[in-house]
Parts: structure tokens; C-alpha cells; sequence
């Protein structure tokens, strides 16, 4: 591999790690928020504990949250310093202000942690409120920057480099609401699967105890109606950002759907192959007129092929691939949830079906994924620019050599951290088991 | 002051408080790491009661660094970015597992002493490498054709290890310094005891290593020295502080039962101290970010920018010094909390 092969091995790995925790920051504490606002309402004591047991698996991930994301944001620097250059003189504001979002979460995380047997009820609510707030507003104003990347506006390019810098301009660019509304709610969304994940992994278990059972499940319900909601905003929000490809970034739209010849009335691909050098996608289930409906919500839009853009701009064919699967797990996961409501409905409080809670363990998982595919479509759907249409990304690379030994270190680092944080995780709950903390709460509740 | 000026003082301003912050930090990881809390004294225990709830803003204030140095300096990341791949990569490492390994090290008991040592030496270490950005800074090891570090040169210069001594020396001055404080907060007076007594015999330490890191400099970048010695006037002002403070660690107090000492006016002392001598440094250092390729005037962001980001950081600490004040109050003033267990 070349030095800027690995850069970008280098580079995407440490963002598909810090993703994984970064996504999870921003929604396990919105579920945590829920849980203690229940709680206000129902007075049911079950709740509280529900939040204490996923605030302390929070702390845990944000014990590498904070660090990896404080790695991308060095190795940013470090390892693409000319386009950083243009980050500096044009779209700082972000990364400036998402750090007063970083702190307010860190402060107030703290607070809840370490200091939640001295706070009043509502102060708690209080600081579980910043940290969502922190965590999310983080991850709108990171998604800025994304934005500008790939519709960069705010700024004159010249001869000698760039003038008239308008940075409120950069920061909302054309990408910009669609994008920050996807990745928020997708956090949400995720963040609610993954606590599904769990609860009905715990269901599957034989010996339960009856408040065990109404525990999780009730974790359960409430996750899924959370997620599934979450799921067809996502959606919605997923077809407002095709539009804007549709109207920014034609190529990415183009290379996501396999299509070469620009043309109204566009078939949408399913699935398949999309193979560039013979200009042709195979295997794929091609629905009439789809594709030109949703770019421009008319069956006459027209919309353009790869084939009107010289070849060294074409993204990769493997996007389709990316933009397909990310697709499919959004509605795989709509689907899934409106069938868990359903079967929860017509059972009233009673365990769902085993098999039903096996395919639900799947959810939290798949939703992970959806945003590891959603990202590498979007960072490698823009290449070859890392600023669309104004950097390459050879432009934007180091000059330092031998970049391959910080790949195997950092690939070891991420290793080792991903294997301690589950052995860290399962040892704690294995040590803090929910039926004795559960007879604890309800002995409390009834005395 | 010039658009340049004003941005290196924050800057600057932000490097110190992290120097302060990150010495207290990881210094109380080192003591954690030698106070074995199976023995007598609780002083690793204080150590960590400390560290838990507050690593995580110190380490916001690192990246608020490289952010406001990007956002800043936009011109200097290409040459920076590229001269301290190597140390800046290996703080990451080692910060990442520091980080994890502390969080972990609450919820698996199993594992404690394992993640102490983790914390320890790593406490050592980044420290370590943060410092060597200064020599790198100062000249002399960053080939002006390729900006890549010269590392041979780096490792066999006396220089480097001046500093060294000098930036571990005062990192662990200033953490007992400070948790000497805390245990008197805390009211735990053999803690006490002990980080009195290491903050006896670093801080006249810190000074010789200081002194010989000027000395050796002027082998390497005598500019440097040479602008140091033309702020003599704050060095002084500086050792006064220092001495100061150093005296208030031997005052008697009025009850004759308690410590001598009184370890928060030693700490605010040295914190000026280190302020000032601080402050000289940056002041000789200027008008170069990088020697001799970069000053910082060529560097600085676009005024647009420019302007945008002081709006933005008016805004930001009007919302969080509260939230920094309720936190202070929590952790480092309530005895609930300080004077637990
Ligand atoms: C749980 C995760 C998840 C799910 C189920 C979906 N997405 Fe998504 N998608 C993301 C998570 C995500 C993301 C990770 O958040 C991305 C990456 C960058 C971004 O802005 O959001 C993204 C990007 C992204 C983009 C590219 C934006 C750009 O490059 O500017 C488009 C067009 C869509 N999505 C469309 C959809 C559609 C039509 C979906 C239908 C259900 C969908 N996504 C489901
Ligand atoms: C969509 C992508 C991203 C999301 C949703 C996201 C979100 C988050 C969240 C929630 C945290 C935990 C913050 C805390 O608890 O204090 C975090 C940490 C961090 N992220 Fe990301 N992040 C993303 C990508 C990035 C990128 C590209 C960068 C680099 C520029 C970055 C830089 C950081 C930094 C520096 C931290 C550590 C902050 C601290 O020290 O508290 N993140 N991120
Ligand atoms: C957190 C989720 C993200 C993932 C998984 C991700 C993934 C990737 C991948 C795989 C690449 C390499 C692309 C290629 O060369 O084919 C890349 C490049 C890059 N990404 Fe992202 N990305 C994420 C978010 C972001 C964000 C939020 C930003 C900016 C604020 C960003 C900035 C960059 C830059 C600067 C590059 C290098 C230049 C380039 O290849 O265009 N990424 N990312």
C-alpha cells in the first residue's frame, strides 16, 4: 500500500471505531433522559434503576468515546494537515463550538456519576438533560464540518489560495440541515436498538424472576417504540439528504444507484453489483421511474448519469453496495419494530415469542452497522475530493512517510479496546446482577 | 495588539491552563501508581478521588488546545502536523489507554492493579512527550526540506533531556504540590504529610532543571536563549513567587496540633510562579510559532475567521463557567465528597 492508501485505512478506521461510542454518547443518553422523566411521572422506582444501570455502561463507553474521538481529532491534523489548513481559515467554527458541547457533557456527565447522591431530583434531571443536550449538539456541529466537505460553500477561491471567508455561511451549508438531521436522529435510533438488543437478549433466559421479566420487557417496549419512531424519521430524513445529492453532488447520487446514462424517468437498483470499466450494473432489481421519483418527487426528473463526468471524478463502484445495505437496514428495522409492537399489543405484558426476541437481538447490532455503512458511503462517495470539487484527497495528505507502523499500532489499540470494554462491561453487570438491585428498589418502593 | 497577538495569547493562555490542569492530572495518576492503598497512608486513595471525576475535562482542554490551534494557526498544521506525527501519534496511544483503563478501573476490581500501573506510568510518559514539543518548536530538528522530525538528532541532543527533566520534574512538583492541598481539604493529615514532603523536595529540583534547561538551550537555539535572557525581569518575578510559596509550606499554624503549612497559598504561589516564568517563555519565543520557517503573524487565520471565533468563544464560556464554578464546588469544596471514605 501507498503511503495515502493508508492514510485513509488509518483515517477510516479510527472514525468507524470512534463511531461506534460517539453514536451510542449521543443516544444512550436520550434514553436515559426517558427513563428519569418516567420515572417524575409514573413514580415507579423500576425506572430509575433502568437509568442508573444504562448511565453506568454510558461511563464505561465514554471511557473510550472521549479518547478515540480526541484521536481523530489529533489524527485529523496529523495525518491530512493541507486540508485542515482549509478547515482553520474556513470552517473552524464548528470544531470550536462542539467543544463547548464536549464540555458541558463531560462536566455534567461527571456530575450525574459521581455526584447523583447529592443532587435533588430535578438538579439530576437537570445534568442527564446537558449531557443529552452536550452529546447531541456535538454531533450536529461534527456533521457541519462533514457537510462542508461535500457541499463547501463560504469562501472565494483564488490564485494564491482562498479570500472572502464567510464562516457562517460555511458552517450552514446546502448539506448541512439534511445531513445533521439524519445523523442525529440515526444516534437515536440506535441508541434505542442497542438497549432493545439487550433487554431481549435477557428475555431469552429461562430462569427470570417475574419483576425481572416486567423489567425487561418494559426496558424493551420503551426502547422499541422509541427506536422504531426513530427508524421512519430516519427515513424521511434519508430521502431529504438523497434530494440534496440529487441537487449538490449529482456523481455520489449517481455511483449510489449504479447509473451511467443521465436520464429522466431513472430506474432505482436494488442491490447488485456496479462494475465501472464496463459501465454496467448486474444482478440488481431495477424498479421504473423510482429513482427520478425520489430525487425530484416527479417521474420526469431528470438525473444524471456517471457519464457525464470525466472519469477520474467517478466515486467508487462500491458505494452502491454501501448506500444499498444502509438502506435496507432502515427498513428492515421499521419493519421489525412495527412487528414487536403488534405482538406486544396483542400480548398485553406478556413475554413475546422466543423466536420473535432472538430476531429482535439483531436490531442493536444491525442499527451499528447501518451507520458504519451510512459513513463509509458518505466519506468515500465524495472521493476523489476530500472538499468536494476544491481538494483532492492527494492534495490533502501528509508528507510523512512510514504511516504503516501507526496503522498496526492504532488497529491493535482499537483491538485491544473493543475486547476490554466488553470483558470491562460484562464483569461489571455480572458483579451488580438486576435481581438484587431490583429487590433493593422495590423493598424501597413499598417502604 | 495585532489580530496574531491577541490569537497567540489565547492560545497561550489555553497551554498553560492545560500545563496546570494536565500536571495535576497525571501527576496524581503517578502518585495513585506508587501509594499502594494497601498501605498505611491514604495518599493514593486521595490521588484517585481526585482524578475520577475530573480527567475527563482535563482531557477537553487538550483537544480544545488542537482546536484552537487549527482554528487559529490554520497555516502552521501543515508543518506541525507533519513535524510531530511521531510524538503527537504516541501521546494518542498512550492517552487512549490511560483514558479507558481509568474508566475500567472502576467497574472491574479484578483488574485494579493492573489499570494502577496503566495509569502510573503512562502519567510519565505523556508528560514526557508533550514537553519535547518545545525543543521541536524551538529549531533545529525538523528538516526544512521534508518538515519531517530528525529523530536521531532529537534523541542525542542533552537538550531534549533537559527538558524532560525539567517538565516531569514540575509536573510531579506541581501535583503534590496540589494534592497536599487537597488533603488538607480532605483533612486526612498523613496524605498530607506525604505530599508535603515531595513538594519539598521537587520544587528546589524544578529550579535547577529549569536553569540547566537555559544553559543547554544555548547550544541548540541560542535565539532562544538569547531572547530568554532579555525577560530576565519576569524569571526573577517568577522565582519570588516561587520562593513565596515555597515558604508557606513551612508557616506555622495557629493550632499547634495541626501540619505545618499552608498548602493553598503554596499552591496559588506556585501557580503564579508558573505563570509567570510561562509567560516569559512565550514572550521570548515570539515572533516564531516554528523556528525559524514559521512566525506566528505569517500564520494566523483570515480576519473573518478570526473575528467569528472570539464571538464564539465570549459565548461559550459565559454558558460554561457556571457550569465550571457548580463542578468545582462539587468535587474540590464539598466535604461529602472531598472528605469521604
Ligand atoms: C441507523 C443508521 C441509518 C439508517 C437506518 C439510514 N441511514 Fe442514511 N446515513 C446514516 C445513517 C443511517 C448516517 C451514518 O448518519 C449518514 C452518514 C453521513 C450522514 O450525513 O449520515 C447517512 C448518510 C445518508 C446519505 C448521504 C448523505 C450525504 O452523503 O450527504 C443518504 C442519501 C442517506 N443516508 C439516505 C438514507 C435513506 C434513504 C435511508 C432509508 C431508510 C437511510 N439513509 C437509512
Ligand atoms: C458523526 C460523527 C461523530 C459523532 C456523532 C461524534 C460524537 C461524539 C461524542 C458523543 C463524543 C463524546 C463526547 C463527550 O462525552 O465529551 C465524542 C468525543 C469526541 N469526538 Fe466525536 N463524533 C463524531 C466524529 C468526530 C470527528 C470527525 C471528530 C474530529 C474532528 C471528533 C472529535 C471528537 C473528540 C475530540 C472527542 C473527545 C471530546 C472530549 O474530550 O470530551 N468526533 N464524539
Ligand atoms: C464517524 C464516522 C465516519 C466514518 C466511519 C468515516 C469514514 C471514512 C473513510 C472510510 C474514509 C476514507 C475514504 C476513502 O479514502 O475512500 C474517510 C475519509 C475522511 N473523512 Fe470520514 N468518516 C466519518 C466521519 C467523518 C467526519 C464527521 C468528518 C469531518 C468532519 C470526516 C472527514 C474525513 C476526512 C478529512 C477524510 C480524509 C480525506 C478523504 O478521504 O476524503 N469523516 N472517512
Amino acid at each position: 500500500m501507498d503511503d495515502l492508501t493508508i492514510a485513509r485505512t488509518l483515517f477510516g478506521s479510527s472514525l468507524g471505531f470512534h463511531i461506534i461510542f460517539a453514536t451510542l454518547g449521543v443516544g444512550l443518553p436520550l434514553m436515559i433522559f426517558v427513563s428519569e422523566v418516567f420515572y417524575q411521572v409514573t413514580n415507579d422506582r423500576r425506572y430509575t434503576l433502568m437509568a442508573k444501570r444504562w448511565t453506568k455502561a454510558q461511563a464505561i463507553l465514554l471511557g473510550v468515546a472521549i479518547p478515540s474521538g480526541t484521536i481523530v481529532a489529533v489524527q485529523m491534523s496529523l495525518l491530512w494537515p493541507q486540508f485542515m489548513e482549509m478547515v482553520g481559515e474556513v470552517i473552524a467554527l464548528p470544531f470550536q463550538i462542539e467543544l463547548f458541547a464536549f464540555f458541558l457533557e463531560a462536566l455534567f456527565m461527571s456530575i450525574y456519576v459521581y455526584a447523583a447522591d447529592r443532587l435533588s431530583p430535578g438538579l439530576r434531571i437537570l445534568s442527564v438533560f446537558l449531557v443529552a443536550f452536550g452529546g447531541s449538539a456535538s454531533a450536529v456541529l461534527i456533521t457541519s464540518a462533514n457537510a462542508w466537505m461535500n457541499t463547501p460553500t463560504g469562501f472565494q477561491p483564488t490564485e494564491g489560495g482562498i479570500t472572502g471567508v464567510r464562516p457562517w455561511e460555511a458552517f450552514f451549508n446546502p448539506s448541512f440541515a439534511s445531513s445533521a438531521f439524519h445523523v442525529l436522529i440515526s444516534a437515536y435510533m440506535t441508541g434505542a436498538f442497542v438497549v432493545a438488543s439487550i433487554a431481549a437478549y435477557r428475555l431469552l433466559r429461562r430462569k427470570l424472576s417475574q419483576s425481572e421479566i416486567r423489567y425487561h420487557h418494559r426496558a424493551l417496549m420503551m426502547s422499541l417504540a422509541i427506536g422504531g419512531t426513530m427508524s421512519l424519521i430516519t427515513a424521511f430524513t434519508g430521502h431529504w439528504a438523497g434530494q440534496v445529492l440529487h441537487d449538490h453532488q449529482p456523481e455520489k447520487l449517481a455511483a449510489a444507484e449504479g447509473l451511467f446514462e443521465t436520464q429522466s424517468h431513472a430506474p432505482l437498483a436494488l442491490g447488485g453489483i456496479v462494475d465501472l470499466d464496463e459501465q454496467k450494473i448486474t444482478g440488481a432489481i431495477e424498479i421504473p421511474g423510482l429513482l427520478s421519483f425520489l430525487a425530484g418527487n416527479r417521474l420526469d426528473t431528470v438525473v444524471k448519469g456517471l457519464n457525464d463526468y470525466p472519469r477520474d471524478v467517478w466515486p467508487p463502484g462500491y458505494v452502491h453496495l454501501l448506500f444499498n445495505l444502509m438502506v435496507g437496514s432502515g427498513v428492515l428495522l421499521i419493519l421489525l419494530s412495527a412487528l414487536a409492537g403488534w405482538f406486544g399489543w396483542r400480548r398485553k405484558g406478556d413475554r413475546l415469542p422466543q423466536w420473535l426476541l432472538w430476531t429482535l437481538t439483531s436490531t442493536g447490532p444491525l442499527a451499528v452497522l447501518a451507520i458504519e455503512f451510512g459513513w463509509i458511503f458518505t466519506c468515500s462517495g465524495r472521493q476523489p475530493w476530500t472538499i468536494y470539487r476544491f481538494q483532492r484527497t492527494a492534495d490533502a495528505a501528509t508528507q510523512a512517510g512510514d504511516l504503516w507502523v501507526w496503522l498496526v499500532l492504532f488497529l491493535s489499540l482499537y483491538m485491544l479496546l473493543l475486547i476490554a470494554t466488553v470483558v470491562i462491561m460484562s464483569s461489571y453487570f455480572k458483579r451488580h446482577p438486576l435481581a438484587e438491585e431490583l429487590e433493593a428498589v422495590v423493598a424501597e418502593g413499598n417502604g | 495588539m495585532s489580530d496574531a497577538i491577541w490569537a497567540i495569547s489565547i492560545t497561550w493562555l489555553f497551554v498553560f491552563i492545560y500545563a496546570i490542569l494536565g500536571s495535576v492530572d497525571f501527576g496524581a495518576g503517578f502518585w495513585g501508581l506508587v501509594y499502594n492503598p494497601r498501605e498505611r497512608s491514604r495518599a493514593g486513595e486521595i490521588a484517585n478521588r481526585f482524578l475520577s471525576p475530573t480527567w475527563e475535562v482535563t482531557n477537553v482542554f487538550l483537544v480544545l488546545l488542537v482546536v484552537t490551534i487549527v482554528a487559529f494557526f490554520p497555516r502552521a498544521i501543515a508543518p506541525l502536523g507533519t513535524g510531530l506525527l511521531i510524538p503527537g501519534s504516541l501521546v494518542l496511544i498512550l492517552l487512549t489507554l490511560r483514558s479507558a483503563f481509568m474508566v475500567f478501573h472502576y467497574s472491574a476490581l479484578r483488574f485494579r492493579s493492573t489499570l494502577r500501573i496503566v495509569s502510573g506510568v503512562t502519567g510519565l510518559l505523556i508528560p514526557s512527550l508533550l514537553v519535547i514539543a518545545l525543543p521541536i518548536l524551538a529549531g533545529g530538528f525538523i528538516d526544512p526540506e521534508t518538515d519531517r522530525l530528525l529523530v536521531g538528532k532529537l534523541l542525542s541532543s542533552p537538550v531534549t533531556y533537559a527538558y524532560l527533566a525539567f517538565g516531569l520534574s514540575s509536573e510531579l512538583f506541581l501535583s503534590a504540590a496540589f494534592l497536599a492541598d487537597y488533603s488538607r481539604e480532605a483533612e486526612d493529615s498523613s496524605a498530607y504529610a506525604v505530599f508535603r514532603k515531595y513538594a519539598l523536595w521537587l520544587g528546589p529540583f524544578t529550579l535547577a532543571t529549569a536553569v540547566l534547561t537555559v544553559y543547554l538551550m544555548g547550544r541548540q537555539a541560542e535565539w532562544l536563549r538569547d531572547h530568554i535572557l532579555e525577560e530576565q525581569g519576569w524569571f526573577l518575578l517568577s522565582a519570588i513567587a516561587f520562593l513565596l510559596g515555597y515558604s508557606a509550606l513551612w508557616w506555622r499554624r495557629k493550632h499547634p496540633e495541626r501540619e505545618r503549612g499552608f498548602p493553598r497559598v503554596a499552591f496559588v504561589c506556585f501557580i503564579l510562579q508558573f505563570a509567570l516564568a510561562s509567560y516569559a517563555y512565550g514572550a521570548a519565543h515570539l515572533p516564531y510559532l516554528v523556528y525559524p520557517t514559521l512566525t506566528v503573524e505569517e500564520s494566523v487565520t483570515n480576519p473573518a475567521m478570526f473575528d467569528s471565533l472570539l464571538i464564539s468563544y465570549a459565548v461559550g464560556m459565559a454558558i460554561l463557567v457556571p457550569g465550571f464554578i457548580y463542578f468545582w464546588r462539587l468535587f474540590l469544596k464539598d466535604k461529602r465528597y472531598v472528605g469521604r471514605g
